[in-house]
């Protein structure tokens, strides 16, 4: 099952964990199933019309999702995302 | 020409010249080499400091604030002597005492577009220290438009990230976040709290990569994030690739001269604590404390977070947190006049957009939050 890391900022709105096993295929998928099973992450990855909003990056081990496929991009059972927030704090 | 080292410089930086990599020539490189430090709070603390001690020769100080009492839980390079001092010179007393051979530059203003190119220009490489969105794109930006480095920092509560943005070697900041979050999404730390040391280790982390870049030496984090997170004890590293289409840094960019950041952003270019929503909204504390004398029937919410109640509370106040408020609304009378509080009244500014924009008309926003009120109205609570 893959799995979804979370940062700090995020993993209040998923229960305090640091990571998320979630299923599916593909990086779409993942998110989805990210934000089923904790429907209050999802304003915060995607904007009103379903898309992933631009500040919220994805990698796939060391590649960002973007650089790959996107959304398209195809997950393996043993493959970790890791969201990256937008943090500004110094 | 390299300045020389005097006999006395020589025995200072003695453990530098015995490694290779640095060396005599290396050492004369940082005595050469100068240094804009943006910020001189968390992160700006162990990288001004760490650069004094190297020999850096010139370093620049920007930071517009005065110490605060509560800054020096991690703002190391300021003392409780320095308390109400302007942070430029607190910094400046203390690098100087460190290494009394660098020279330090301090401008005690607010990095901003009117100034900012005038302030950089004269540095080989930035080092973004600051606290909030709008200075790290304007600090971005000034970087790709004049060909210098950014050693970029950034922390959150436990989470830290560090990279060298170099647009004529890889990708800038905005490569990677294009876009802010919108206001309100991401707290800040004044909200939302950092682990003292996390900052001592991103700020080292950050010197460590300026002093690589003006030495000429190892791999500098060109098109590499790192990803620290001090509760996991994790380090990782994602690889960054320069986008195509970035708005500074590409073959065709749109952004050629500095915005205004502020706006671009939505949010204000500090990290200080204060309501945004209008003035008819506030309420202060003696207002309050005098409406609540006369008997008046208030609903007081408290929007932080379940552990702040220890520190200080409201009698007869309802505690919904911020974060669930939207969900929480059933709970709520709009007949009823609510005043919302938090800590200084940032979050319940936001929350009172969010009852306004769910129709709520009879909702107050407490100027100041709960430390106003024990600032002004009960001194046996704690200011925190």
């Amino acid at each position: 099952m893959p799995s979804i890391r979370i940062p700090t900022p995020l993993r209040s709105y998923v229960g305090g964990q640091n990571e998320v096993h979630v299923q599916g295929l593909t990086v779409a998928q993942a998110l989805d199933s990210l934000t089923s099973q904790h429907p209050s992450l999802r304003p915060h990855l995607f904007s009103d019309a379903g898309e992933l909003r631009a500040f919220v990056n994805l990698f796939l081990d060391e590649s960002n999702v973007k650089d790959l496929q996107g959304l398209a991009t195809p997950l393996s059972e043993a493959d970790r995302l890791t969201l990256i927030p937008s943090i500004a704090g110094g | 020409m390299l300045p020389e080292l005097s006999h006395h410089e020589i025995l200072r930086y003695s453990r530098h010249l015995l490694i290779p990599e640095v060396g005599l020539d290396g050492q004369r490189k940082l005595k050469a080499a100068s240094v804009l430090v943006i910020g001189t709070g968390g992160l700006g603390s162990p990288v001004a400091l760490y650069l004094a001690a190297a020999g850096v020769g010139h370093i620049g100080l920007v930071d517009y604030d005065v110490v605060d009492s509560s800054n020096l839980q991690r703002q190391v390079i300021h003392g409780t002597a320095g308390v109400g001092q302007l942070k430029v010179d607190s910094a400046r007393q203390r690098m100087l005492d460190l290494n009394p051979g660098i020279e330090v530059t301090v401008y005690n203003e607010p990095f901003t577009s009117d100034n900012a190119m005038r302030i950089a220009r004269d540095y080989d490489i930035l080092i973004d220290g600051t606290d909030n969105f709008p200075t790290r794109y304007l600090t971005n930006d000034v970087c790709v438009m004049l060909g210098k480095p950014n050693v970029y920092g950034s922390i959150y509560r436990f989470d830290g990230q560090v990279s060298v943005f170099d647009a004529s070697r890889g990708p800038c900041y905005r490569c990677l976040f294009p876009e802010p979050p919108p206001p309100g999404l991401v707290p800040s730390c004044a909200e939302g709290g950092v682990l003292g040391v996390l900052p001592g280790t991103i700020g080292t982390l950050q010197a460590t990569e300026a002093l690589k870049l003006i030495l000429g030496i190892g791999e500098p984090l060109i098109g590499k994030l790192m990803l620290y997170n001090a509760l996991d004890m994790s380090f990782e590293f994602v690889r960054l690739k320069k986008n195509p289409h970035c708005k500074v840094c590409s073959a065709q960019p749109e952004i050629t001269e500095l915005i205004d950041y502020e706006a671009f952003c939505g949010v204000p270019g500090h990290d200080h604590e204060e309501g945004s929503a209008g003035k008819e909204w506030d309420i202060t504390a003696p207002e309050l404390a005098q409406r609540l004398k006369q008997g008046n029937h208030l609903r007081l919410l408290d929007v932080r977070e379940p552990h702040e109640l220890e520190i200080s509370h409201l009698e007869g106040a309802q505690l919904i947190p911020l974060g669930q408020l939207a969900a929480r609304l059933s709970e709520l009378d709009s007949a009823e006049e609510i005043v919302l509080f938090c800590k200084g009244g940032t979050r319940s500014a936001r929350a009172l957009e969010l009852l306004a924009s769910a129709g709520f008309r009879k909702v107050k926003n407490l100027k100041g939050g709960i430390n106003a009120w024990a600032r002004e109205v009960d001194p046996s609570l704690p200011v925190y």
